[in-house]
């Protein structure tokens, strides 16, 4: 064993990649309808299922996974079209409703989850072997590995995604300001299935990237949607690389306190960074200050 | 904003049952939904017991009532404030352990313990409330979440004080020197103490306390700019809905002898915003109505077994597409619609 001030590190980025990816989940469903997206968690738990039901049927390790990604996508865009554009269309649905049906999709999911597969826990192969490598002083499974290095690749592909495409751009134009985004000519349709579609694939890559580590199981998603709402807040809800930092930073403060103060609170710690922040900066890290629309 | 575009259908179910201003006097005020209301609640709780078959009847209108008050209370907050906690749960769960553990760990007796529990909680509350509230937007909800969580987790936690994750028994209820047991008398505690949460609901409303929250719900700005402190009012409401829930929470400790840190989850946060909603935000009567419908439910939802989660899911999600505004308003507007 190595250093254990790395070897929390390494711990700590790991789980903090997935809690990233979660959040951005949070923050694209947020920038496109001002709605916290509670079945986000549950995104996470339709991957890792998914590539669970994929491997079993013999498929390749890597070609179930993108298959994993791709059904939750469709799980995405299926909750979008079927759950809140009906909502929307009635034109009486405030922020409060919407959230509460995302309530309702993330208690369907989880029962759809129940009735499909079972209750039990199950295992997902490693990408890459189980035997253990020394990185920088601590020792870390390649899974920790794949983890990080596919956080950063969708990171990497969202950002471009964002800034060179043209639905990116239309997607942020949205966020800003929808009405005029509409008068644009921007379909604000198109771009809440878009982001429902992102969401869930963002949140079934950790998933199935997460899956070997921590195993996975119908009711996985509800921790770790809740965590990846708090490295949000904690980066301020809306900003990507708010997120990103968020979820990363709320991995390590887990991961030190865990080791270093109580692993009995371990999963309070996400929450009390909630409350710090709400308290002390309710901007989130690098929230600008914004003005209010009346 | 879509907030402001339809306050006035919002607040609407409070005014738009009552026929006309033009008709005055005793009629109308009996018409109205408060003095009829109370008088119908009143009759109805009374009845009950007549047509009850069993003592498994007697624990489920207990268990409804119960629900039904912290509802009534969270609805203030919900539906008049415009805000949404996601952890009344904890609320509740710290008035019933608050109250548990005076009384079994110290001996207090329980009519000293639940207000003094009930006190700190609200306490808790204006600590939490305070700098959340003053920020625009729905910090309140994330700030809720957090210490309902927080909650759950030091109540699994603290098991010398508390019994872990397996819960405590909680000593019986001791008024005038005599142990409340049995479901008759409960019922009688707890059907009251809804009538007179209803009664101090529907008085708070048709108050300028009341008046404020309609209008700082509609328009903050527009509420603060005609001299309404918005901070001062929703930290108040904020404060008597975690009372409610509190109180809510030591009456089911004392009446059940047992409480779990399962009363504090996140879940039991959800399943309490969702009756709200259900039955309808800004409605008192939705309160109550939604209380019933969602406690009665997963009763009756029990015969589906696995596909239990996923019907209870199905239901809400088809509430709120087609019922926005939650089945009483729905309900009361249809009816209104209906006469002349």
């Amino acid at each position: 064993m190595g250093d254990p001030w790395m070897q929390f590190v390494a711990a700590g980025l790991t789980s903090g990649a997935i809690y990233a990816l979660v959040a951005l989940g949070f923050s694209i469903v947020y920038n496109a309808c001002h709605a916290i997206n509670f079945a986000q968690g549950e995104f996470v738990m339709v991957g890792g299922m998914a590539a669970v039901s994929l491997v079993a049927t013999g498929l390749p390790v890597t070609v179930a996974v993108l298959l994993a990604v791709a059904v939750a996508g469709i799980v995405g865009l299926l909750v979008e079209k079927l759950a809140i554009e009906p909502a929307q269309r009635s034109g009486k649905a405030d922020v409060v409703t919407l959230i509460i049906i995302t309530i309702g999709v993330a208690l369907f999911l989880r029962g759809v989850a129940q009735v499909l597969w079972d209750k039990r826990v199950h295992p997902l192969p490693a990408f890459s072997g189980n035997e253990p490598i020394a990185v920088f002083g601590a020792t870390v499974v390649p899974q920790s590995l794949w983890v990080l290095g596919g956080t950063a690749l969708a990171v990497l592909a969202l950002g471009w995604f964002f800034s060179r495409t043209l639905y990116g751009k239309a997607m942020r134009a949205t966020a800003i300001n929808p009405l005029a985004a509409q008068l644009m000519g921007i379909s604000t349709r198109g771009v809440m299935l878009v982001s429902f579609a992102l969401a869930a694939m963002l949140g079934a890559l950790g998933g199935v990237l997460t899956a070997p580590i921590t195993f996975t199981s119908y009711d996985v998603g509800v921790m770790l949607g809740l965590k990846g709402f708090a490295a949000a807040m904690l980066g301020g809800l809306g900003s990507f690389g708010g997120a990103v930092a968020g979820g990363l930073l709320l991995g390590l403060l887990e991961s030190l306190g865990a080791g270093f103060v109580s692993s009995a609170y371990k999963d309070a710690i996400a929450f009390v960074v909630i409350l710090g922040v709400l308290f002390f900066m309710p901007g989130g890290l690098v929230g600008a200050r914004r003005s209010e629309r009346v | 904003m879509p907030a402001a575009a339809n306050v006035s259908e919002r607040t609407g179910p409070a005014t738009s049952v009552v026929p006309a201003p033009a008709a005055s006097g005793w009629t109308r005020r009996f018409a109205s939904s408060r003095t009829g209301g109370l008088s119908a609640l009143a009759l109805v709780l009374a009845l009950l017991p007549l047509i009850f078959p069993n003592n498994y009847f007697f624990e489920v209108a207990i268990l409804v009532a119960l629900n039904a008050i912290v509802c009534v209370g969270l609805n203030l907050l919900i539906g008049y404030a415009g805000q949404i906690s996601l952890g009344h749960a904890g609320f509740y769960a710290l008035g019933g352990y608050g109250s548990a553990i005076l009384a079994a760990r110290w001996d207090w007796p329980a009519w000293l313990s639940m207000p003094v529990a009930v006190a700190a909680v609200g306490a808790l509350a204006w600590l939490v409330g305070r700098p959340t509230l003053r920020l625009k937007g729905h910090y309140l909800a994330m700030a809720t979440l957090g210490l309902g969580v927080i909650v759950s987790i030091v109540l699994s936690n603290e098991d010398r004080l508390t019994g872990g994750p397996d819960g405590m028994a909680v000593p019986p209820l001791l008024l005038f020197g005599r142990v409340i047991q049995g479901e008759l008398p409960w019922y009688a505690i707890v059907g009251l103490a809804l009538w007179l949460t209803v009664w101090f609901a529907l008085n708070l409303i048709d108050s300028p306390i009341g008046r404020a929250l309609r209008a700082l719900h509609g328009s903050e700005v527009a509420a603060e700019t005609v001299g309404i402190d918005s901070a001062r009012w929703k930290l108040r409401v904020f404060v008597q809905s975690a009372l409610i829930a509190a109180t809510a929470g030591a009456l089911t400790a004392h009446y059940a002898g047992f409480i779990t840190p399962a009363k504090a989850s996140f879940l039991h946060s959800v399943e309490l915003v969702i009756m709200v909603v259900f039955g309808g935000m800004a409605s008192i009567w939705g309160a109550v109505v939604g209380a019933a419908v969602l406690t009665l439910l997963p009763q009756f939802l029990t015969v589906l077994k696995d596909y239990e989660m996923m019907t209870f899911g199905a239901i809400l999600i088809a509430t709120m597409v087609f019922f926005p505004r939650g089945i009483v308003p729905t309900l009361q507007r249809l009816l209104s619609r209906g006469r002349p």
